[in-house]
């Protein structure tokens, strides 16, 4: 029996989502360019798809770009507008990778946040001018869980950068949080399905009328000339179901997603000496404890809860699978030895008292042997 | 047991850790994710993590990835840039091995209940009465005791290396035989973090200001000049601005505070003997009788090895051994001990 505790990473497909792609995945073939009755039919299951996505996202169905996932949605986000508009790009230490590298990349300007994880909006306006293109900042960080003050910094952006598009990254958002409501401010807004129960590899990039960008895709100019490729008839249908099934349950889902975070992480700042929580929990959506355990490697937890069946991770992982210190944890300030102790546990919509329960069986035990058996200084 | 298998991604740590399994051990693989920089593959570059991870998958272990990178800076990165920076000649290799896999990765097998730690070198650890020996692989030509040569008694008692015990033909065939897609992996040759289009030059012109210096013979005449006195080793005979004809030089001494490489013939590349320093050993002290070997594939010499001025003496005149390189002790086949040349 495992643990699920990594649904920030992906969260299982909910069955309303399956059910919808199946049809895509058996018998049912068309490409929705085309024009016969097996194409009109593929064209009217992504529409179909496209109002729902539209109506969850607080979006026009024509504002809905489909893509290849989130990065692929940012990347569009901030690739697009400066490849269009020109400027300087700017967004927050503590942006995915899939907003950072971009905006490194671009030359842009990265902006500090306070202990908390959130942006400080001092710093954001220091780095505003009319230089700037476009300004990105995530709705809900992935590794702590924070709620960024987006709407404050688009009153920024609009003030003191007025021509530039302000982009959020909604990827961590969506399960927890009206994004229709709170990703009002941004022009663009990006999702990916399999972070609410949809497949992986299918997302969406919000472009709201108006805001124009270039491609990242040339080809068969679908999407309106956005995104070129085939349509993900299956992965854009099974999107808007699992959409269409968060929306439905999402104030049920994170009053007892919550509860149970709070019991999680309650119950281990109470067992295991030396632990804390690493930004507010006031500021944070439902699912995600993120914890600074002193005196351990979480490199070497991760395998003794991984061999007791319970799945987590440290900070987001990178191509060859190691565990990377956070830049995350970095720009919130906290040293790098104790960010070697982060543990992140992330809960979502099929978490259970079980899962907690083992949880709390399991990690003290560990945390002490690992203290027990190891130091951290090399031996001269 | 249950056994950690340090699994590099190439062909000897997959058969290793095969034949563990076969030997009914409880395996989990790991590879150590060292260095981030530019590699040509070596031991950590992320297509050899792929493959470590697909052998993995093919044996039916687990494998984790463990990320050591600020250790090996630490280590193994910044000693070989000093040491280079004072004109010695680093052996980084064995600095890894003494400080990441037989140290670090050793503890964090420690720390997570593992009763060994197992590496796909070419060497045997074998335990005689009360006492561990580590003795040179059984394929002669692919021996790697050398690089192990720091581990001691207690490091041997947690270390298996199953290897050890076939050839490299037999470890190819095997891994063959189990359909593993390291088969045919080439061996990894040099550094992992030198890469061969830049080399040395590149990699140390990025972190130390490289010195140019005078090329002298033994009366102290200048006969040459190098862009780089950090980069000269003491026996090399290229790259050191010499002019052509005559009777072949090398460089015999390496000076860098002075900006100085002395110059000599065949004869005053020789020397009787060579001091070593951080000497080791694999079950206590020896003293007298020994072979000497001071590279990886060197050639073993007799010698005498005084123990109180850790003075090695060869039996006839060797070649220079250049300061920073590993000197190795042996009697037969067996690793006695070993330090680093002053």
């Amino acid at each position: 029996m495992v643990t699920y505790l990594d649904h920030a990473a992906t969260t299982p497909m909910r069955p309303e989502s399956v059910e919808a792609m199946l049809p895509f995945l058996g018998a049912r073939v068309g490409n929705p360019s085309g024009g016969h009755a097996a194409a009109r039919a593929a064209r009217q299951a992504i529409e179909e798809g496209r109002e729902i996505v539209a109506a969850t996202l607080g979006a026009e169905p024509g504002e809905v770009v489909f893509t290849g996932g989130g990065t692929e949605a940012d990347n569009l986000a901030v690739t697009g507008v400066l490849a269009r508009h020109g400027g300087i790009p700017v967004c927050s230490a503590v942006e995915h990778h899939a907003v950072l590298h971009p905006v490194e990349a671009l030359g842009g300007r990265v902006v500090a946040v306070h202990a908390d994880g959130r942006v400080d909006l001092g710093a954001l306006d220091a780095a505003l001018d009319t230089q700037v293109g476009v300004v990105s900042l995530m709705l809900v960080n992935n590794e702590v869980g924070v709620v960024q003050p987006l709407a404050e910094a688009a009153a920024l952006v609009a003030e003191r950068a007025p021509g530039a598009v302000v982009h959020t990254d909604a990827v961590q958002a969506f399960p927890w949080l009206d994004v229709a409501t709170e990703a009002r401010p941004a022009h663009l807004v990006a999702v990916s399905a399999h972070k609410f129960g949809g497949p992986q590899g299918v997302g969406a990039l919000v472009v709201r009328e108006g805001v124009v960008l270039e491609p990242l895709l040339r080809g068969g100019g679908q999407e309106r000339d956005r995104r070129s490729g085939t349509h993900n008839v299956a992965g854009i249908v099974g999107m808007a179901a699992a959409m269409a099934a968060t929306v439905a349950q999402r104030t049920v889902t994170v009053a007892r997603v919550g509860r149970l975070r709070d019991r999680l992480v309650d119950g281990l700042l109470s067992t295991v000496p030396g632990v804390t929580e690493s930004g507010s929990r006031a500021t944070k959506v439902a699912g995600t404890a993120s914890l600074l355990i002193e005196g351990i490697e979480s490199e070497a937890l991760l395998v003794l809860l991984d061999q007791a069946g319970i799945c987590a991770t440290a900070a987001s992982s990178c191509a060859s699978g190691a565990m990377e210190p956070s830049h995350v944890l970095a720009a919130m300030g906290v040293p790098r030895a104790l960010a070697y102790g982060s543990l992140r546990l992330s809960l979502g919509w099929t978490s259970t008292d079980a899962d907690v329960e083992r949880a709390l069986e399991v990690i003290p035990g560990a945390v002490a042997q690992l203290r027990e058996r190891t130091t951290l200084t090399l031996t001269p | 047991m249950r056994v950690l298998v340090a699994m590099s991604g190439g062909v000897d740590s997959s058969v290793a850790a095969a034949l563990l399994l076969e030997a009914g051990h409880d395996v989990t693989g790991c590879t150590m994710k060292l260095w981030g920089g530019a590699s040509d593959s070596g031991c950590c570059s992320v297509a050899d993590v792929d493959d470590a991870r697909r052998v993995a998958q093919q044996l039916g272990i687990d494998h984790f990835v463990f990320n050591f990178g600020d250790d090996f800076t630490a280590a193994v990165v910044e000693p070989y840039v000093a040491a280079h920076a004072g004109g010695r000649t680093p052996n980084p290799c064995v600095e890894c091995n003494r400080s990441l896999k037989f140290d670090r990765l050793a503890r964090r097998a420690h720390a997570l209940g593992f009763d060994a730690l197992a590496t796909g070198h070419h060497a045997r650890a074998e335990r005689i009465g009360a006492s561990w020996r580590l003795r040179r692989g059984v394929d002669r030509a692919k021996d790697q005791s050398y690089v192990l040569h720091m581990l001691d008694q207690a490091a041997l008692a947690r270390t298996l290396l199953p290897v050890g015990a076939l050839t490299k033909a037999e470890v190819r065939e095997r891994a063959a035989s189990l359909g593993l897609r390291t088969a045919a992996k080439p061996d990894s040759q040099d550094v992992c973090f030198i890469t061969s289009g830049g080399g040395r030059r590149w990699f140390l012109e990025a972190r130390l200001a490289l010195t140019p210096g005078r090329v002298v013979d033994g009366e102290g005449r200048e006969v040459g000049r190098v862009g780089a006195v950090e980069l000269v080793t003491a026996g090399q005979r290229r790259g050191l601005g010499l002019a052509g004809g005559g009777e072949a030089r090398y460089a015999v001494a390496v000076d860098v505070p002075g900006a100085t490489v002395t110059v000599g013939g065949p004869q005053d590349l020789l020397t009787g003997e060579v001091a070593l320093e951080a000497v080791s050993w694999v079950d206590g002290p020896v003293e007298g009788r020994v072979e000497v070997q001071c590279s990886a594939h060197g050639t073993p010499r007799p010698a005498t090895f005084d123990l109180d001025g850790a003075v090695v003496r060869f039996d006839r005149p060797a070649p220079r051994v250049a300061p920073g390189q590993s000197v190795v002790l042996y009697r037969a086949d067996e690793v006695q001990g070993g330090g680093t040349a002053r």
